[in-house]
């Protein structure tokens, strides 16, 4: 008996799961999966250090162990809370949890633009996601939101600071992947933004992964050719021999045509690990340089199994986005597709976002756009 | 190693740099044997602070200045600068005004020895005059609540603000910017 | 007269410098602590005396003390929290401008306590003299022996450092404060793990208050036990209150905690009573983070009792009725003074100090700020107390430290107490730019409501 390894019992929404000690609540949750599982925006399993920040993910401790089975006083951020044993969690069961989760979300959605329908990410999302499950309908606030510029880190990447959430996670790609750091995050409370201070470019060989962490639209690959949303790509498996990395990615596809190439991911929207141990990251030569469908060695089809509105059908109470392409593009069909910053300004200062109730709706850009023509 | 640093340094820099004299590298290194063996880091605070004092504020030559005093990456520099709010990162008149205007100041007056400033050096809140001497700003409490209302000045507090004492006070500046020229 | 333990000698002429300083007793407390007792026997000293942290929280200082890890070759650290920083509190700031021998001595007998070899003062950089003022001091005592290797041939070596912070309230929260003595921004940290295991690079860390470590000198000299018997309750010893506000005489007093709130405001002694003969409005008795009291829940608890200055009476009727001791900044408004202005500046303060790693306190508090500038400038809604309401509710408890509940906690209490006073303004947007609301009802006991 002395010889095993003792595992804790943990039980989560009346679900019990047994796991090794040091394991925290999120990720014993995630053994379990489904809906017991917390949201998670700022926590990357793959990152040390990460998680914490974002609050999402706040349970509510019923009992500590059973050693000591005092409940805790304040709801904890399951990424970062290990379990004993006998402890027992409550996520969907509990109203504080859910109410403060709402809260979350509310925070989280305060200064960021309801621009769902013509940001580039929409679709894989995690914060739309998030607002569809655990918001509430509508914004409070009614100040105008914080807005920043968008800018080039390089020739890769493209940040738009007014999506980000500050969830940390690119800061720590940069730190743990790369050996030097150029971007960070400056300024302090609600002004802190994610930068290089001065005009710097992102051009490490692992950088490019900071898109694939981002969860929400602020790091985007700006060589994603035709930018438009990701459900009308077709993501497949494929492979390449790589020399910097695995070598093992997704590329998303239309036709024959690669439109971009990311790691792959898993159910929790984090990078896969590779078929050769360790997780996947990849580099930016495949990231970037190879958008020809002979680069590569396709797999075939991936499953995409992640809660998102990717996976369609995975939504029962709530009200799709169903407006089509052309209704996004102001009644242009797919043949024009273009790069969608061409030809909308997130944040335009004539459309007032906060005054849109609810996340806004392709009607209230046209009219701008057609003006501005 | 470090001298060639410096002399790459030295020459590069530009207006807003100003390389350290060599009293001043040796209170750098006298702050970093403060800490343990690489940990040097540490000693960025303190670095900055000097550095702050040849200028009066922190340009970005500056900062990257102090990053490789520190064997830092400048992004690490940048972040923390940017964190506090004593660092200028911005150039600043030679006096600058800092008012308080955090609650206990509020209930004594600030509000009316802001204005009072503003009229009297013709500027707002955050500017400069044209002569460059004087930046207003508001601060958030600066731990002198029982001396309100106050205001910082360079290195010391002005507290018991009146106006007659805020005449005086510009005055007193005009007079000592007068002798420096 | 109260008994005073910290600022006896804060008048003695000459008292900065270490000549007048030693001759009037200082040091001794180095001199019995290293030449009589064991580093273990210092803090159970310490424990006896029921010292509680002088910095806000209260946590007991020798059980903190004893929570220190002791691994093997890993050296420890003390550093003492000097930032002080919250709206209303400048006692630290006078403890080191005018008795900085007092801090050091402490110092370095909890070092020995503790085994710090290097003791690290954290001081906030506005206050930018006092450095020249502590290193000053730090180089006396070092030439007269008391710092440095073998400190009176006990085999202790300690030196100690001033570090300057730059501007940052979060700082003073200790986690904070440990990553901006390691040059970083002043994030706090996610705990566990906690400093008394993993602090200031990686290593064992004990952060105090200046005031708690100064109060070891008489707790040493004088035996845990006897000051133990200063006090009531768990509120031993004396606390040093920085008093402000509408109050004929501001200023730092030292009072042992069996005086009641009454005494100290409106007493010869302390405060001298409001300014301009006029009424008590509400007060905010341990710094801006805890609950403002109206002037009824200020001098009688909702039992009717008389409250008194300590720990538990401040605190009696939790947030209901009560407040906190918090740090000791204590703050007076007079009738005249407007308690939504007052919240107002204080939503600022928190939003500006909010280092911005979570989402409920770096969003949270600058919607708080807009909606409170909105009705103090009688721009509000009716709908918008509610939603004051709501947003504080929401931040406190879900954040990664303690400022989201200090910046929560001012709004909870003006809204539970002068709820009318809000409403007021939204309903008279015109008049509420020429007057203030005034005393109005609150002076007679309000019935207290239950919590929404
Ligand atoms: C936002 C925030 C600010 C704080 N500021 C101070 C401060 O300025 N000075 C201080 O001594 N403690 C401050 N504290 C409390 C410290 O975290 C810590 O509890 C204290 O330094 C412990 O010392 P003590 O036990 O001697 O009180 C602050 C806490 C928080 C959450
Ligand atoms: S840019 Fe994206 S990954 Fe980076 S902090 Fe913002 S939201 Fe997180
Ligand atoms: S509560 Fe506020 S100050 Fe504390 S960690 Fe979160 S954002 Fe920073
Ligand atoms: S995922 Fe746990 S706090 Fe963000
Ligand atoms: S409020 Fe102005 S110094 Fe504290």
């Amino acid at each position: 008996m002395s010889e095993e390894k003792k595992l804790f019992k943990v039980t989560i929404d009346n679900i019990t799961v047994e796991v090794e000690p040091g394991t925290t609540i999120l990720n014993a949750a995630r053994q379990i999966g489904g809906e017991v599982t917390p949201p998670a925006m700022c926590y990357y399993s793959k990152l040390k250090n990460s998680g914490g920040k974002c609050r999402t993910c706040l349970v509510e401790v019923a009992a500590g162990s059973t050693a000591d089975p005092r409940p805790m006083p304040k709801l904890v951020a399951s990424c970062r809370t290990t379990v004993m044993d006998g402890m027992i969690v409550k996520n969907i069961t509990s109203e504080r949890v859910l109410d403060a989760r709402a809260g979350v979300v509310e925070f989280l959605l305060l200064n960021h633009p309801l621009d769902c329908p013509i940001c580039d990410q929409a679709g894989e999302c995690h914060l739309q996601d998030l607002s569809y499950e655990h918001g509430k309908e509508g914004t409070r606030y009614e100040f105008n939101r914080r807005t920043f510029k968008k800018h080039d880190l390089g020739e890769y990447i493209q940040l738009h600071m007014t999506r980000c959430i500050l969830c940390y996670r690119c800061v720590f790609t940069a730190d743990q992947l790369t050996n030097k750091r150029v971007h960070g995050i400056l300024d302090r409370g609600d002004h802190a933004e994610i930068a290089t201070y001065i005009e710097k470019s992102l051009d490490n060989d692992f950088i490019g992964n900071v898109i694939d962490v981002c969860p929400v639209g602020a790091l985007t690959d700006k060589t994603f050719r035709f930018k438009n949303r990701v459900w009308f790509t077709k993501p497949v498996d494929a492979h390449r021999d790589c020399s910097k990395c695995c070598g093992e990615v997704q590329l998303w596809m239309r036709g024959d045509e690669v439109f971009r190439v990311t790691a792959r991911k898993d159910e929790w929207g984090e990078v896969k690990d590779s078929t050769k141990g360790g997780p996947g990251w990849i580099c930016n030569e495949c990231r970037f340089e190879k958008k020809d469908a002979k680069d590569w060695t396709i797999d075939g089809p991936t499953q995409v199994n992640r809660h998102s509105v990717i996976s369609q059908g995975h939504y029962v109470n709530v009200v799709k986005p169903k407006e089509t392409l052309p209704d996004v593009m102001g009644g242009r069909g797919p043949k024009l597709l273009m790069n969608i910053h061409n030809v909308s300004e997130v944040n335009r200062p004539e459309i007032e976002l906060s005054k849109i109730a609810g996340p806004a709706h392709s009607d209230d850009f046209k009219n701008s756009l057609d003006n501005g023509k | 190693m470090e001298g060639l640093f410096l002399s790459l340094f030295t020459f590069h820099f530009s207006l807003f740099m100003v390389p350290f004299s060599e009293e001043k590298l040796a209170k750098v290194q006298e702050i970093i044997a403060r800490y343990p063996e690489g940990k040097q880091k540490s000693a960025l605070l303190p670095v900055l602070h000097l550095a702050q004092e040849v200028h009066g504020w922190l340009s970005a030559e500056t900062m990257d200045y102090v990053a490789s005093l520190l064997q830092l990456e400048p992004i690490e520099v940048y972040e923390v600068a940017t964190f506090y709010s004593m660092y200028n990162l911005k150039p600043v008149g030679k006096y600058m005004f800092e008012v308080c205007q955090t609650g206990p100041c509020m209930i004594n007056g600030s509000d009316d020895i802001v204005d009072y400033i503003k009229q009297r050096l013709g500027i707002g809140v955050g500017e400069t005059t044209p002569d460059g001497l004087f930046t207003l700003k508001t601060v958030e409490c600066l731990g002198a609540c029982g001396y309100a209302p106050m205001m910082q000045l360079g290195k010391h507090y002005k507290e018991h603000l009146t106006r007659e004492k805020v005449d005086q006070i510009i005055e007193e500046c005009r007079k000592q910017a007068g002798q420096l020229n | 007269m109260g008994v005073k333990l910290l600022l006896e000698k804060a008048h003695v002429e000459g008292i900065r410098s270490y000549e007048v300083y030693r001759r009037e007793g200082g040091y001794r407390a180095v001199e019995k602590a290293l030449k009589t007792m064991s580093p273990d026997a210092v803090t159970e000293e310490v424990k006896k005396s029921g010292l509680r942290g002088r910095g806000g929280a209260g946590f007991p200082s020798g059980m903190k003390w004893s929570f220190l890890a002791k691994p093997e070759g890993v050296p420890r650290h003390l550093v003492c929290n000097a930032d002080e920083s919250e709206p209303g509190t400048f006692k630290d700031r006078y403890l080191m401008e005018f008795l900085p021998h007092l801090l050091i001595e402490g110092l370095i007998v909890s070092s020995f306590a503790l085994g710090s070899n290097a003791t690290y003062i954290y001081i906030r950089g506005e206050y930018a003299w006092i450095p020249d003022i502590l290193e000053q001091a730090i180089a006396e005592a070092k030439a007269n022996g008391w710092l440095g290797k073998n400190i009176l041939g006990s085999g202790f070596d300690c030196e100690i450092y001033v570090q300057r912070g730059a501007g940052a309230y979060i700082c003073g929260e200790e986690t904070a404060l440990i990553e901006s003595l390691e040059g970083k921004r002043g994030n706090p940290r996610i705990k566990p793990p906690f400093p008394a295991v993993k602090g200031v690079w990686d290593r064992p860390t004990v952060v105090n208050n200046v005031e708690t470590l100064a109060a070891v000198v008489p707790i040493i000299n004088m035996g845990g036990e006897e000051y133990a018997k200063i006090g009531v309750g768990r509120s031993t010893g004396t606390k040093l209150i920085s008093a402000c506000g509408n109050i004929n005489k501001p200023g730092v007093y030292e009072i042992d905690m069996t005086i009641s709130v009454e005494e100290f405001i409106y007493s010869d002694e302390y405060c001298g009573g409001i300014k301009n003969g006029k009424r008590l409005k509400a007060c905010i008795p341990g710094g801006s983070s805890v609950p403002i009291l109206p002037a009824n829940l200020l001098l009688k608890t909702a039992k009717g009792e008389t409250r008194y200055m300590n720990y538990e009476s401040l605190s009696d009727g939790g947030f209901a009725t009560g407040s906190m001791m918090g740090s000791g900044g204590f703050i007076v408004l007079d009738e005249d003074q407007c308690v939504v202005k007052n919240t107002y500046t204080l939503a600022r303060f928190y939003r500006h100090e909010s280092c911005g790693q979570c989402s409920p306190c770096r969003e949270g508090t600058g919607w708080m700020e807009k909606i409170l500038k909105n009705i103090d400038m009688g721009k509000g809604k009716m709908s918008d107390i509610d939603l004051l309401w709501d947003i504080q509710r929401k931040i406190e408890g879900n954040t990664i430290c303690p400022l989201g509940d200090a910046a929560a906690w001012p709004v909870a209490a003006a809204i539970r107490h002068f709820r009318d006073e809000f409403e007021w303004h939204v309903k008279n947007p015109q008049e509420c730019l020429t007057r203030n609301y005034g005393l109005a009802n609150y002076a007679d006991p309000l019935e207290v409501k239950s919590e929404m």
